[in-house]
């Protein structure tokens, strides 16, 4: 593969664009092709299954492959807080591209968060740029109705595919009333995950961290878990 | 520091422009319980150093000594490995697994 290639295929990863970098087994010809030139490639509709699936793979007998490279998927936290500073490393490693929202500019310092987007802007404003949608996860941690649950309509708005907020039983009793009150089903509500986190005894909060991310993982998964 | 698929890519570029030799290999087909779906990379410097898997470690060494011979031809291979292939490759993947891999020059 061309070095030229390369540089172009790491500058679309980099701005969240769909690509699929296709090799011809049998020159070694390597080319890019994005979802709007899809047509126009005598591979058309078998790329366009593959912008679809993102599923990467040999086709047509073997003739080519594909390596798709979809935008990884999205993690929206609310809350410059411990947990998050701990999740915000584990989610990058994971390959997730993570965003954290909190308007308190005493917690939402750059360096508290390292190589991460942080916006210290309320969660409406922020939603105007990082916009959620099915192929993201949401988490509430901040323990502030004024914070969290903004982000939590607009999660549950967009169809976020995993949505989870920290607060006791308690606590989450009472986010369920507001948010009936806001005109959302409990088969709506149900979807929010409270307790948050798989149940592995977790204390600290890098141990909270894991138990998030796993329940994610466990929800983007599910298919593959299922089958 | 551990880098996803993406990364590694980003980091074979790095390795390019500083004037290294590199090869990309990256997994093209599976067959059973294979440690890394199709698509996962293992970039190799003319060096010897490499980032990521193609496999759980099984078959790394093997790639990486296949990909210096890449670097050095500019031609790219496809290697296989797996159970089927243990006496040719001297390399095998514990799983019982096999998968096929293509190894590139970065030219």
């Amino acid at each position: 593969m061309k070095l030229a290639l390369l540089s172009a295929l790491n500058a679309r990863i980099a701005n969240r664009e769909a690509t699929v970098l296709v090799t011809e087994m049998a020159t070694g010809a390597t080319r890019l092709v994005t979802p709007e030139q899809v047509m126009q490639d005598p591979l058309g509709e078998v790329l366009a299954e593959a912008f679809r699936t993102g599923k990467s793979g040999l086709v047509e007998e073997g003739r080519a492959f594909l390596n798709v490279h979809l935008p990884p998927v999205k993690l929206i936290v609310t809350g410059a807080v411990h947990i998050s500073q701990a999740l915000a490393e584990m989610a990058r490693l994971a390959g997730l591209d993570c965003t954290i929202i909190d308007p308190r500019t005493a917690f939402a310092t750059p360096e508290r968060f390292p190589n991460v987007t942080l916006l210290a802007e309320w969660p409406d404003q922020a939603f105007l740029r990082v916009k959620p949608d099915r192929f993201t996860a949401f988490v509430a941690l901040t323990h502030d109705p004024k914070i969290d649950d903004p982000g939590l309509v607009a999660a549950l708005r967009a169809q976020c595919f995993y949505i989870g907020a920290l607060g006791s039983r308690k606590t989450h009793a009472k986010r369920v009333e507001r948010l009936q009150s806001q005109g959302f089903s409990e088969a709506e509500i149900a979807r929010i995950h409270a307790p948050i986190g798989l149940d592995i005894g977790a204390v600290s909060p890098p141990e909270i961290a894991v138990s998030i991310l796993g329940e994610i993982i466990a929800t983007m998964r599910a298919k593959r878990r299922a089958a | 520091m551990t880098l996803n698929d993406s990364d590694l890519l980003a980091r074979a570029e790095e390795w390019a422009k500083a004037g290294r030799g590199v090869a990309i290999a990256t997994v093209i087909e599976t067959w059973g319980s294979a440690p890394r779906p199709v698509g996962s990379h293992l970039v190799i410097d003319s060096e010897g150093n490499f980032e990521g898997s193609v496999s759980g470690g099984c078959v790394e060494g093997a790639v990486v000594a296949e990909a210096l011979e890449v670097i050095e031809s500019g031609k790219p291979r496809n290697l296989e490995f797996g159970v089927a292939d243990e006496t040719a490759w001297r390399v095998g993947l514990s799983c019982g697994g096999k998968i096929a891999v293509r190894v590139e020059p970065l030219t």
